[in-house]
C-alpha cells in the first residue's frame, strides 16, 4: 500500500539500545598515560612478574615499535594515537575481611551485567573469570575445578603459580612477531584467562571469562591462554562489554589455544562491546589475534562467535590444523548496524594429513554499516586428503550499507578438497509479507528471519549463550530497516 | 593418482642450451623499467613522432606516474602470488621502430582455422604488418588496421575514446604502455554494423634476443553493432620475450561483443595482458580467456557496467603444467541497474604449474537488481602443483543476488573407477575427466568452427601431444587431421 | 456486514488490474471467486490484505465497520483477516513452532490478552495439526523451507486453524493438489467453517468447489465481477469454459 508502516515504529526505537552502557565510579590505579619502556616496567611491577616475563614484555615492544598499523583490512578510522592512551588501570584494593571477598561494588556492577560472581547464586554449570579493565577481579568454582586437575584462574595468577606451564606455552600459538596488535599486546597485556585441562579429563563446567571495560581512556589487552591435554574437553565462553562513551576505546586481545592428541576446545564468544552511537559517535576498536593449535593428531578447535558490538572488529579467529585428522570449525555471525565496521574471518592452515575444516560464516549489514568477511583456507603440501568447506553468506538490510567477502583459498595438495560458496542477498518482500499478514509486525518479523539465517551458527553456542545471542541480534539492528 | 600419469604436455626444454643462457648473461645488465624510463627521456621525439597532442600529453602523465611507481612487485597485494621480478628485473631488447630485416609474416605464418573465415590482423613483434599499411575498409563499414595509422585519420575519435579506461593508476604495465607504445590495433564498428566475419588478431614474436613488445588496441563498437574478435599470442621461437599489451573496448548501447583470447607461448616468455572493457546500457560482453602455454601469464580484465541491463559473461580455462604460471584478474564493475556479470574460470594444473585466479565484483550503491556469479573450479594433479584462488565481492546495493564459489580438487576417483571397470584404461578415463572439466567452458564459444578448433587443441593439450612446431604452436592449420580419443565410446 | 468492498480501483506500477470491483460478504457466507488467469484475483487478495505495492486509487473496503485502506498489513491480520498464499514463501532457519507461536501472540497482544502459555500452545498445534492430517515432525522444521507443493498448502490451512480468523482468503488453495490432499484442505476448511466466519475461495476450477461447497460464485474478469451466481454457475463454467463470459462481457461492453 502507499504507506509502509514498519517505518515509522522502527524509527522510533534507534537509540538507547545499548543495555550495557553504565559505568561503575571505582577508585582506580592508573599507569601513567602513553607507552614507553617504562610503562612496561611499571605494568610488570604491579603485577609483581618475574623478569622473564618483563623481558618477554620488553622484546615484543620493541618489535612493535619496527611494526607499522595494518592496513589491508577494509575498515577505516581515524588514526589511533598509541601516546594518549593508558595502558593499566585496575580498581583500587580496599580493606577486605578476607583474601577471597570481592569488593561489594565489583561485585554489584557484575550483578548489572548478568554475571553472579556468587557461587551460591549460580545456577548453570559455568566457572566464571570476571575481568574489569586491566585486573581479573574473581575466578569461581576454582575448588571445584582443582578436583578435577583442571587449572582456571587469571591470567596473573598463573605467571606466579604455573610459571612452567606460561613458559611452555605462551606465545607458542600466537607469537609476539606475529602482527601488529599481537605484539602491542605481548608487551603491555595486562590479565586474562588461563586454563588448562589435563590428560583424559573431561572439564566438569563450562569455563568462562567476562571481559569489561569501565575506566575511561583506557585500552584492554587481556590474554587468555586454553591448554588442553591429551584426551581432554573443554567448552570455553568468552563475553564482553563496556560504558558508553564518545571516545574509541582500543581493545587488543590475543587468545591462544593449544589441543593435544584427542583434546577438544570449544570456544564461544558474543562480543558485545558498546559499538558507538547512531552518528558512530565513541565505541570499541577491536583488534584481536585469536588462534588455536590442533597440536595432536585428531584433536579438534572450534570457534563460535556472536559479533555484535565494537565500533571496528578486526579478528579472525584461527586453527593451525598440525595433528593428522584434526578438526578446525568457524561458526561466525557478524552484525553491524550504523556505523559499524567488521573486518572478520578465520584462516585454517592445513598441515597434517587428513586435516578438516568447516567454515560458516553469516554476516548482517545494516545502517550504514560495512561487513566483510576474510578468510584463508591455506592447504600446505603434506596436508594430503585434508578438506575444507566454507559457506560465507551477508544479508543486507537497507542500501546504505554494505556486504564483502574477500575468502583466500591456497591450496598445494593435489589430494585435497577445497569448497567455497558465498551468497549475498536481502530479506525478501515476500518473506515480510508472509509474517505481516499472520500478524507479525515487520521488526518483529526482521528478528525473526535474521535469526533464521543465524540459525546455523547460533545452534553450535552453548544454551547458556544462545538466548543472550539472538535477543542481541534483534537488538542490534533495531532500526535498522526503514 | 595413479602410476601412469600423463602429462599434459611435454615440450623440448632448451633453457638448458648453452647458447641461451649465454645471451641470457650478456643481456642481465640494466633493469627493464630503468632502460624504458632512460628511452623515454632520449627518444621522447620518435616516441611521440606520430601522436595527436591529447596523446603525447597523456605519454608524460602516464611516465611521470611509472617514473614514481615503477613495475609492481610481490609486495603489492595485486601481485603477491605472481613473482612478476623475475620479468621486470631482466634485460629486454625495446624497439621504437620495426626493423628492417622483418620478414613477411606470411612466410612465417598463416593461420588457416577450418572453416573459420576471418580477416586476419596480424603483428610480428609488435608492429603492424600488413601489405597496404594503411587502414581497411570494409564494405560494411568497419574500418580496422594500424592503431597509428588511425590516430592520424581519426584523431577526434582518439581524442574521445583513446586513453580514458586505460587507468594509468592500475599498474606499471599500463602506465608505461600508456607512455611508450607504439603501435597495435584500431577496430571500427559503425552503429548498426552487424559483423559477419571475426577479426584476428595474430601477435606473433621471432626475434633472436630478448625482447619487450608493447601492443595498444582500441576497439570501437557503435549502437547495435555486434562484433567478435579473435586475439592470438604466439611465440614461435624459443626465446624470452615479454609482451605488454594494453586494449580498450567501447561497447555501445545494445551492441554485442564477443572476445577470444588465445594465449600459446613457449615458457620463456611472459604476457601482461589487461583488458578493459566499456558496456553501454543493454549491451552484452562474452569474453573467453584460453590459456594453454606459457611462463608466466597475467590477464587483466575490467569490465565497467555503465548502462542498465547490461551483461557481460567472463569465462577462462586455463590448461598449465611445467614451471608455468597464470594469474588472471576479472574485475567487474557494477554501476548500473539491472546488470547480470556471469564469471566462470577452471583450470587444470600439472608439475609445478601454478595459478592465481582473482575475481572481483564490484556493485556500486545504485546498481539494484544486480545479478552476479563467479566461480571458479581447479583441478590439481601434482603434489607440486598450486592454486590461489580469491572470489571477493564487494557489495553496496542491497536488492542484489550475487554468489560466488571456488573449487580445488581432484578427478572425481569414484568417476575414474567406474571408467576403469567397463575397461578404460586409467590414462584415458583420465582424460575422459578432464576434458569433461574443461567442457564447460568450450561448449561456450559461440562460433561453430572454432568451438571444434579449440575443443580439439584441448584434447591434444591434455594428451600430451601439441607441441611447438616449426612454424605455429597452434597446429590450427591441419583439419584434415581431427583428434579423437582412442577409446570405445560405447563401453562407457 | 463483514466485508464490503466498494467500486475498487487497484492498481499495480501505474497500470489498472481492479477497475471496479464491488463485493459484499457476510458472517456464514463462502464466496467463489472464479476467473480466468490474470484478470486480477491474486490482486483482489492482496487489496485487502494490505500488500505494499498495490496502489488503491479509487473505492473503500470496509471490514467489521471500518474502512482499513491504510490499515498495515498486520493489523489486518490481527483484526481477523487471514490469506492462505498461492505460493507460501520459505523462511530458513524460522521453526514452525517460533513462527507459529510468535504470530498467535502478536494476535494476543493486538487484543491484550497475555501470551498463550507454552504448554498450552504445545496442545494447540498438536490438535490443528491432526486437522490437516499434517503427521509429519512440523514444528521443528522451517517455514515452509522444503515442504512439497501439497504440504505447503496444508500448513496454510494448519496456520488459519491456529489463527481463527473472521475472514479467510483462499488464494488458488487448490493449484498443485492432487485430490487426496486437495480432500484434506477442504476438510480442514468445512471443519473451520461457522456462523462466525467467512471465506473468499478464490479458484481457478470448479474442482475445490465439490468439497467447499460455495454459497455464492461469482466471476471476475477484466477488473471486474462481470458475473454472480450460486453454486450452479460454478458448475456451468466447468462445462462451457470462460469464452461465454468473455463474449457476453464484449457484447455488454
Amino acid at each position: 500500500m502507499e504507506n509502509n508502516p514498519g517505518t515509522n515504529i522502527l524509527d522510533e526505537v534507534t537509540q538507547g539500545d545499548y543495555k550495557f552502557g553504565f559505568y561503575t565510579d571505582i577508585e582506580n590505579d592508573f599507569a601513567p598515560r602513553g607507552l614507553t619502556e617504562e610503562t612496561i616496567h611499571f605494568i610488570s611491577a604491579k603485577k609483581e612478574e618475574p623478569e622473564w616475563m618483563l623481558q618477554f614484555r620488553l622484546k615484543a615492544f620493541r618489535h612493535w615499535l619496527t611494526l607499522k598499523e595494518p592496513e589491508w583490512a577494509h575498515l577505516h578510522h581515524r588514526p589511533i594515537n598509541y601516546q594518549d592512551i593508558i595502558y593499566y588501570a585496575a580498581p583500587k584494593k580496599k580493606e577486605l575481611a578476607s583474601l577471597d571477598e570481592v569488593d561489594p561494588e565489583l561485585l554489584e556492577t557484575f550483578n548489572k551485567l548478568g554475571i553472579s560472581l556468587d557461587e551460591q547464586k549460580k545456577l548453570t554449570g559455568v566457572a566464571v573469570d570476571a575481568v574489569i579493565d586491566s585486573v581479573s577481579v574473581k575466578t569461581t568454582f576454582q575448588d571445584t575445578l582443582g578436583k578435577h586437575g583442571v587449572i582456571f584462574c587469571s591470567f596473573s595468577e598463573a605467571v606466579k603459580n604455573h610459571p612452567e606451564l606460561i613458559k611452555k606455552y605462551m606465545g607458542s600459538v600466537v607469537q609476539y612477531t606475529d602482527n601488529y596488535f599481537a605484539a602491542l599486546n605481548s608487551a603491555v597485556f595486562s590479565d586474562g584467562s588461563f586454563c588448562f585441562i589435563p590428560n583424559d579429563v573431561r572439564c566438569p563446567l563450562e569455563l568462562s571469562t567476562y571481559f569489561r571495560i569501565n575506566a575511561a581512556n583506557t585500552g584492554q589487552f587481556e590474554r587468555t591462554l586454553i591448554v588442553a591435554e591429551s584426551n581432554s574437553y573443554v567448552s570455553y565462553m568468552e563475553g564482553c562489554t563496556a560504558p558508553m562513551r564518545d571516545e574509541n576505546q582500543l581493545h587488543a586481545a590475543i587468545v591462544e589455544i593449544v589441543a593435544m592428541e584427542n583434546a577438544e576446545v570449544k570456544y564461544s564468544t558474543v562480543q558485545n562491546w558498546y559499538p558507538g552511537d547512531k552518528n558512530g559517535i565513541g565505541g570499541i576498536y577491536n583488534f584481536v589475534t585469536k588462534r588455536g593449535l590442533c597440536k595432536g593428531n585428531n584433536s579438534k578447535i572450534s570457534w563460535t562467535q556472536v559479533e555484535t558490538g565494537s565500533a571496528i572488529t578486526w579478528k579472525y579467529p584461527s586453527c593451525v590444523l598440525m595433528g593428522d585428522n584434526s578438526v578446525g570449525e568457524f561458526y561466525s555471525v557478524a552484525v553491524t548496524n550504523h556505523y559499524q565496521q567488521a573486518d572478520t574471518g578465520t584462516k585454517m592452515i592445513h598441515l597434517g594429513k587428513n586435516t578438516r575444516s568447516t567454515i560458516i560464516s553469516k554476516g548482517i549489514s545494516a545502517g550504514k554499516s560495512n561487513n566483510s568477511y576474510r578468510g584463508l583456507v591455506k592447504i600446505l603440501p603434506n596436508a594430503s586428503n585434508s578438506r575444507n568447506f566454507s559457506q560465507c553468506d551477508s544479508l543486507l538490510l537497507g542500501d546504505k550499507c554494505g556486504a564483502h567477502t574477500f575468502p583466500y583459498i591456497q591450496a598445494g595438495n593435489e589430494t585435497s578438497i577445497v569448497e567455497h560458496e558465498a551468497t549475498t542477498s536481502k530479506i525478501s518482500e515476500d518473506q515480510l509479507f508472509y509474517c505481516n499478514q499472520r500478524g507479525i509486525n515487520t521488526e518483529k518479523a526482521i528478528g525473526l528471519i535474521v535469526n533464521g539465517y543465524a540459525k546455523e551458527v547460533l545452534n553450535k553456542l552453548p544454551m547458556e549463550f544462545a538466548v543472550e545471542a539472538q535477543k542481541l541480534l534483534a537488538i542490534t539492528l533495531e532500526g535498522s530497516v526503514g | 593418482m595413479n602410476g601412469s600419469k600423463s602429462s599434459i604436455m611435454r615440450v623440448p626444454d632448451i633453457t638448458n642450451s648453452p647458447k641461451v643462457m649465454e645471451n641470457m648473461k650478456l643481456l642481465k645488465e640494466i633493469p627493464l623499467g630503468e632502460m624504458l624510463i632512460d628511452r623515454f627521456q632520449n627518444q621522447f621525439d620518435v616516441i611521440t613522432a606520430n601522436d595527436i597532442p591529447a596523446v603525447t600529453a597523456m605519454r608524460k602523465e602516464a611516465m611521470n606516474h611509472f617514473i614514481s611507481n615503477g613495475f609492481p612487485s610481490s609486495s603489492d597485494e595485486k601481485w603477491r602470488h605472481t613473482e612478476i621480478e623475475s620479468l621486470t628485473e631482466e634485460n629486454f631488447q625495446y624497439y621504437l621502430k620495426p626493423l628492417d630485416s622483418e620478414q613477411d609474416i606470411e612466410d612465417l605464418f598463416k593461420c588457416e582455422v577450418h572453416d573459420f573465415d576471418t580477416e586476419i590482423i596480424s603483428l610480428l613483434n609488435g608492429w603492424y604488418v600488413n601489405k597496404h599499411a594503411g587502414l581497411t575498409t570494409l564494405p560494411n563499414g568497419i574500418v580496422y588496421g594500424s592503431l597509428t595509422n588511425a590516430m592520424k585519420l581519426y584523431p577526434e575519435l582518439f581524442e574521445q575514446y583513446y586513453g580514458n579506461l586505460a587507468d594509468i593508476q592500475v599498474n606499471g604495465f599500463v602506465s608505461v604502455n600508456t607512455a611508450m607504445v607504439q603501435d597495435g590495433v584500431f577496430i571500427y564498428i559503425p552503429d548498426g554494423v552487424y559483423a559477419e566475419k571475426t577479426i584476428q588478431i595474430i601477435k606473433l614474436i621471432d626475434k633472436k634476443e630478448q625482447l619487450f613488445v608493447q601492443n595498444r588496441n582500441l576497439i570501437i563498437l557503435g549502437k547495435n553493432s555486434s562484433f567478435s574478435l579473435m586475439h592470438c599470442d604466439d611465440s614461435i621461437n624459443h626465446f624470452s620475450s615479454l609482451i605488454n599489451t594494453v586494449t580498450e573496448v567501447y561497447v555501445g548501447e545494445n551492441a554485442h561483443f564477443n572476445l577470444y583470447k588465445l594465449q600459446n607461448l613457449n615458457n620463456q616468455s611472459g604476457l601482461i595482458n589487461s583488458t578493459f572493457i566499456h558496456q553501454e546500457a543493454n549491451s552484452t560482453t562474452k569474453s573467453n580467456t584460453l590459456t594453454f602455454n606459457g611462463g608466466m601469464i597475467r590477464n587483466n580484465i575490467n569490465i565497467d557496467l555503465q548502462g542498465e541491463n547490461a551483461h557481460a559473461d567472463v569465462l577462462g580455462l586455463y590448461l598449465m603444467d611445467k614451471n608455468q604460471h597464470v594469474d588472471n584478474q576479472i574485475y567487474i564493475k557494477h554501476n548500473a541497474a539491472h546488470c547480470t556479470s556471469n564469471e566462470k574460470f577452471k583450470g587444470i594444473l600439472d608439475d609445478e604449474a601454478s595459478a592465481v585466479f582473482n575475481g572481483y565484483i564490484y556493485v556500486a550503491r545504485n546498481a539494484q537488481k544486480t545479478n552476479a556469479y563467479q566461480n571458479n573450479n581447479n583441478i590439481l594433479l601434482t603434489p607440486k602443483a598450486t592454486i590461489n584462488s580469491m572470489p571477493f565481492l564487494e557489495i553496496y546495493a542491497d536488492d542484489v543476488k550475487c554468489s560466488h564459489g571456488a573449487t580445488i580438487g581432484q578427478l572425481d576417483q569414484e568417476a575414474m573407477f567406474y571408467m576403469r571397470q567397463r575397461g578404460i584404461s586409467s590414462s584415458n578415463a583420465r582424460l575422459l575427466l578432464m576434458y569433461a572439466f574443461t567442457a564447460e567452458i568450450i561448449n561456450q564459444i559461440s562460433i561453430e568452427a572454432l568451438r571444434k578448433r579449440i575443443d580439439d587443441m584441448v584434447k591434444k593439450r591434455l594428451r600430451g601431444e601439441l607441441s611447438v612446431c616449426e612454424k605455429c604452436v597452434l597446429h590450427c592449420g591441419s583439419p584434415d587431421k581431427e583428434y579423437h580419443f582412442e577409446i570405445d565410446m560405447s563401453k562407457i | 456486514m463483514l466485508l464490503n468492498i466498494k467500486n475498487l480501483h487497484v492498481s499495480i506500477n501505474g497500470k489498472e488490474i481492479i477497475k471496479g470491483l464491488n463485493l459484499g460478504v457476510n458472517k456464514g457466507e463462502v464466496h467463489a471467486i472464479m476467473g480466468p488467469n490474470g484478470t486480477g484475483k491474486s490482486t483482489l487478495a492482496a487489496a485487502i490484505t494490505g500488500r505494499e505495492g498495490y496502489e488503491i486509487t479509487q473505492g473503500e473496503i470496509w471490514y467489521k465497520n471500518k474502512n482499513i485502506i491504510g490499515m498495515p498489513a498486520e493489523e489486518r491480520a490481527n483484526e481477523g483477516i487471514f490469506l492462505s498464499f498461492q505460493y507460501p514463501v520459505e523462511i530458513p532457519g524460522v521453526s514452525m513452532t517460533n513462527f507459529m507461536r510468535t504470530a498467535l501472540n502478536a494476535q494476543r497482544e493486538y487484543h491484550e490478552l497475555p501470551a498463550i502459555p507454552a504448554g498450552e500452545f504445545l496442545k494447540l498445534m498438536e490438535e490443528k495439526k491432526n486437522l490437516v492430517e499434517i503427521h509429519s515432525k512440523l514444528n521443528n522444521r522451517s517455514v515452509n523451507e522444503g515442504f512439497s507443493g501439497g504440504e505447503k498448502k496444508k500448513n496454510e490451512i494448519f496456520q488459519m486453524a491456529m489463527l481463527q480468523p473472521s475472514l479467510a482468503i483462499l488464494d488458488e488453495t487448490d493449484s498443485g493438489l492432487d485430490i487426496d490432499a486437495l480432500k484434506v484442505v477442504a476438510k480442514g476448511v468445512t471443519g473451520l467453517r461457522s456462523e462466525e466466519n467467512a471465506f473468499i475461495v478464490i479458484t481457478h476450477y470448479q474442482r475445490l468447489l465439490d468439497y467447499i461447497v460455495p454459497d455464492f460464485v461469482h466471476v471476475l474478469f477484466d477488473g471486474k465481477i462481470v458475473k454472480s451466481g450460486g453454486k450452479n454457475l460454478a458448475l456451468e463454467l466447468e462445462e462451457k469454459g470462460y469464452e461465454w463470459i468473455k463474449e457476453q462481457y464484449h457484447a455488454g461492453s
